[in-house]
């Protein structure tokens, strides 16, 4: 492999650098360098291993070139567990791909030493489907990991459906040990996730699949039937069913350590069904450690069907404006809330809201508020009362109102106090 | 033998607060103020139309105050460093005078100047008064790195001494014998053009909203000191309808361009807040716009990459999406986002917004909605925004991008909602879209929610009159915040594939700014190292006990002490 990789301007070669100049001096030994010099050449294949394990790839490519015994060692299987492939164009990004003629050599000679692999791709079509065509040339590998992750638009999304499954499928049946596996923004369907689950049912601990279309909560049921082993799960809300979650409750499942779902909304107006408090209670008795990770993304009328019943949400993000009422019902029905972000609400105090939060979400240690409204005096009662717990607390500058108690200057210090540590509201630049 | 001077304008349009003119002037014999204009055809592509106009009646103010002392402003074409050795014989120059540009390319250039000035026997006097402070020393005292948080930054200031007093105006006592040598053709020489000379079409340009020159600077800080002594009141002023319209008082692009001098702005402050409330220390956040402006500009001063998101040192590397198409939409208020679109409306026939109007546009530029890189959205401001110089232009995107400065990147402004609840009767929308004036308060920020009868009773149907949302806001507001929370948990980047990154005690991080990285053996809580390696900002372990899902960790070490707490910011997933 010749010198054809472009470098990149911040690469830091220093260390590759010392690396040659040593070599070379090793070739030609001169009178005041010592014998140590002359043995960099001969290094144990097992110490040039590790050495090679914290230069980047780039650097080792280049060391690669210095020497027959180095560039050996470059090719050593160890060297070859993880890849990034890195699939752009440069009309659509600004960073750089991984280079083709690496990605030839590795599927020629490392293919079989891969076992954590993934793919980033950005906007092109012409990129989703060079992560594909690797993919279906991963006939030798056994995989434990896979992730397809788009860097910007949902690029997966684009191609033929048939396309993608037929690519995807060939490392669900290749792999048969698969443990953990990133599919979010494809169109990943039901059939090959029987695929999958014929395969890897053993195996399977994470799946990421948020925003998934083509699958359906049968198909979805299959995989929690199936992968006893799965401890993460990532899914939108049409696909969460009260037997699914009783699914991932049952005897022969394993503890689930993290649900994540996001409630997002196509058109304004959309009706969510509901899941049953007792669905919930079972996965509480089941894994009663579990993270609960929520995002919504819906209109303020829409949430409706939310929040009636207790459900053991531990991170709760609301990412579009959420009203004083649905906030009032989180602190109600939320116990085990850790974590919550409102990006907005409206021009009303969430003075009560929040005290009833410090109130009844005893486990509560973050809080983030974008566009809201909080009176100073309020805030501080609030973080009076959750006390040191607070590990992170990130309020917009606007958020709050100074009162006849306190002005802004002055609600820093108390704040600060009653944390234990120093603080400040997030600025944003006037100017 | 006296001295014959040239002070050359470049910022600092003034005659107030001026230092280096002072110098040119005293016990000189002759005076020349110079201003160097090239490209002279900027016109040709009408691009920047405001910002010329701007300048030019900065340039026409300087030269009619001058005039009243006697005296002319020389603009002249082309470029410095080719000019200067043709003027320094000429005029048989012996002494040039300039204010100090902390910018790194002003740094250059200046450089060179000098290199010239003292080849050919000229001295060279330079004084700072475009910033508050020593920029440099600010830098000193942070251990030779410019502070990245703002609350540094203050901490920094507060141990500082105050700025300098501004110096006193330029009058004909103070010129005393030194003269200006005009000739009969100086308006044909040196005049200063006009937008049609530089190659504008003027046909139809309606009168600027903010006026350029040093004598209009005066008057509105006079305003805005009466203002706020009238109010009484000194807090941020809440948000409103009327915030978004361009104010009488306000004072951004005066600054930029040094028609008005920002020491002078400080110490009025100051005074009339003492005068006010009777006390003698004014908070910091009285001068909130003046120092987050010095912010950028120490961010900036040592860093020529400051703009660009590649080879930048305090750049996070973001694959933003190239999308010229969607670019030319929002730089064109073609959004179909009538927000979106009133905001870059009045940004281009104007050339001033609000500060959230910013935050808003450039969030759906970025990392709200459209996901382009915020380089270009940077380009669209300097061409249409009167007060947007290099650092703070710059310096600003990367913030608003959460590009870089430490800031949480949960919150995100929704294009229709952030509206609604600024002008909730859409008076600005009206304004500035008059296409829209026909739909009520309920559909104005989401017209493609009005029913086809609310619609075509406004005279306006979406899709033909005015376009289309370009995006769906909930989609593509969840995608983004999935990005960067993928792009910062990747700057662990380790983790997942199995390695793991060693840690040693924490350094002083006021100290410096960065420490080295080394990867072995497993984590150990108490022990934790920065690093930057290669393109990438930071390099983060992950070792709280408390997993955050949606925002950027903030550690608190306990080795660090108060001041220097502020600037522990660290990035783990």
């Amino acid at each position: 492999m010749k010198r054809r990789l472009s470098r990149d301007i911040e690469g830091s070669s220093s260390s590759c650098e010392e690396l040659m100049e040593v070599c070379k001096r090793a070739r030609h030994p001169s009178e005041d360098s010592g014998d140590l010099a002359s043995n960099w050449a001969w290094i144990p294949q097992e110490v040039l291993l590790r050495i090679f394990q914290y230069l980047p790839l780039l650097d080792r490519a280049f060391a690669s070139q210095v020497c027959h015994g180095w560039n050996q060692a470059f090719h050593m299987p160890e060297l070859w567990r993880c890849f990034e492939f890195e699939l752009t164009q440069p009309a659509s990004s600004y960073l750089k791909a991984t280079h083709p003629d690496l990605i030839k050599q590795i599927i020629k000679r490392h293919s079989n030493h891969l076992q954590y692999v993934s793919f980033k791709v950005d906007s092109s079509t012409e990129s989703a489907e060079a992560a594909c065509d690797i993919l279906s040339q991963l006939v030798n590998c056994s995989l434990k990991t896979l992730g397809l992750i788009s860097t910007a638009r949902p690029s997966f999304m684009e191609l033929p459906k048939s396309h993608f499954i037929s690519a995807l499928t060939v490392v669900f049946v290749n792999s048969k040990s698969l443990s953990s596996l990133k599919i979010d923004d494809t169109p990943v369907d039901d059939p090959s996730l029987k695929v999958l689950v014929a395969n890897n049912s053993d195996t399977l601990k994470l799946l990421k699949m948020s925003s998934c279309p083509h699958v359906s909560p049968a198909g979805i049921l299959c995989v929690a039937d199936q992968c006893h082993g799965l401890r993460e799960l990532a899914l939108n809300y049409h696909l969460l069913s009260d037997e699914l979650l009783l699914a991932l409750s049952s005897e022969k499942h394993v503890h689930l350590e993290h649900l994540r779902i996001d409630v997002v909304s196509e058109n304004p107006g959309q009706q969510f069904h509901t899941i049953k408090k007792s669905s919930w209670d079972a996965m509480v008795r089941h894994s009663p450690k579990f993270n609960l990770v929520m995002y919504f993304f819906l209109y303020e009328e829409e949430f409706g069907p939310f929040f009636r019943d207790e459900i053991p949400v531990t991170h709760l993000y609301f990412g579009r404006s959420v009203s004083k009422d649905v906030l009032g019902r989180v602190g109600m029905n939320c116990p085990r809330l850790v974590e919550l972000v409102v990006c907005a609400n409206g021009l009303r105090p969430l003075d009560e809201e929040l005290i009833r939060i410090a109130e009844r979400c005893k486990q509560l240690s973050a809080i983030g508020l974008g566009e809201c409204e909080v009176s100073c005096s309020a805030f501080v009662e609030f973080v009076k009362m959750c006390g040191r717990r607070l590990s992170q607390l990130s309020i917009m500058e606007e958020v709050l109102i100074p009162d006849h108690k306190y002005s802004l200057d002055e609600i820093h210090w108390e704040v600060s106090k009653h944390l234990g540590r120093v603080w400040f509201p997030d600025m944003m630049p006037t100017w | 033998m006296a001295p014959n001077s040239i002070h050359w304008f470049r910022k600092g349009l003034r005659l107030h607060d001026n230092p280096a003119l002072q110098e040119a002037v005293r016990g000189a014999g002759t005076i020349r103020c110079v201003y160097f204009l090239d490209p002279w055809f900027a016109g040709s592509s009408n691009l920047g139309v405001n910002r010329w106009r701007f300048l030019l009646q900065c340039l026409d103010d300087l030269d009619s105050n001058l005039r009243k002392l006697n005296s002319r402003l020389f603009v002249i074409r082309g470029q410095p460093a080719n000019v200067f050795p043709r003027l320094f014989k000429e005029w048989e120059i012996s002494r040039l005078t300039f204010e100090y540009d902390s910018e790194p390319f002003g740094k250059e250039r200046d450089a060179a100047i000098k290199k010239l000035a003292m080849e050919a026997g000229v001295e060279v006097i330079i004084k700072i008064s475009h910033t508050l402070y020593n920029l440099d020393k600010i830098i000193e005292l942070n251990g030779g790195q410019p502070p990245l948080t703002y609350k540094r930054f203050q901490t920094l200031i507060s141990r500082m001494d105050p700025p300098e007093m501004p110096v006193e105006t330029l009058s004909s006592a103070f010129m005393g014998c030194c003269i200006t040598p005009v000739s009969e053709d100086h308006s044909e020489k040196y005049g200063v053009p006009s937008l049609e000379e530089l190659g504008f079409d003027t046909e139809g340009l309606p009168s600027a909203v903010w006026p350029g020159g040093e004598t209009e600077a005066l008057t509105r800080i006079e305003r805005h000191l009466e203002r706020k002594a009238w109010v009484a009141n000194f807090e941020r002023p809440r948000m409103n309808a009327n915030s978004l319209l361009a104010s009488p008082t306000g004072l951004s692009p005066y600054l930029r361009f040094g028609c008005l001098s920002c020491r002078l702005f400080y110490f009025k402050l100051t005074d009339l807040y003492r005068k006010v409330k009777k006390t003698s220390t004014p908070p910091l956040s009285l001068y909130g716009q003046l120092l987050w402006r010095e912010f950028f500009y120490t961010a900036a001063t040592t860093n020529p990459r400051f703009d660009k998101m590649e080879g930048n040192p305090i750049c996070v590397r973001i694959p933003w999406d190239k999308n010229p198409e969607a670019l030319a939409k929002w730089a064109e208020a073609k959004t179909g986002f009538p927000w979106i679109d009133a905001i870059m409306t009045q940004l281009r026939q104007e050339g001033w917004i609000h500060h959230l109007a910013r935050h808003a546009v450039a969030c759906f530029l970025t990392r709200g909605d459209l996901w382009i890189s915020w380089e270009e959205g940077m380009k669209v401001f300097e061409e249409l925004l009167l007060d947007a110089d290099w650092s703070v232009n710059a310096g600003s995107w990367m913030w608003l991008s959460c590009s870089s400065f430490f800031q949480q990147f949960f919150h995100c402004y929704c294009p229709v909602g952030f509206g609604r609840r600024t002008d909730p009767n859409g008076d600005f929308i009206r304004r500035y879209l008059p296409v829209l004036r026909g739909f009520p308060a309920k559909y104005i920020y989401d017209p493609w929610n009005a029913p086809d009868s609310v619609q075509a009773a406004a005279k306006c149907i979406i899709g033909v009159h005015y376009p289309k949302p370009m995006v769906n806001h909930a989609e593509a507001s969840r995608l983004n915040i999935e990005r960067m929370k993928q792009i910062y948990q990747q700057l662990s980047r380790y983790r997942g594939l199995g390695q793991v990154l060693a840690i040693s005690e924490a350094l002083m991080l006021d100290e410096k700014a960065w420490l080295t990285l080394s990867c072995s053996s497993p984590v150990t809580p108490h022990q934790l190292t920065l690093g930057i390696a290669h393109s990438d900002l930071w390099l983060v372990c992950s070792w709280l006990a408390m997993e955050t899902q949606f925002m950027k960790p903030q550690i608190h070490s306990a080795c660090a002490d108060a001041a220097s707490r502020d600037s522990l910011e660290i990035y783990s997933e």
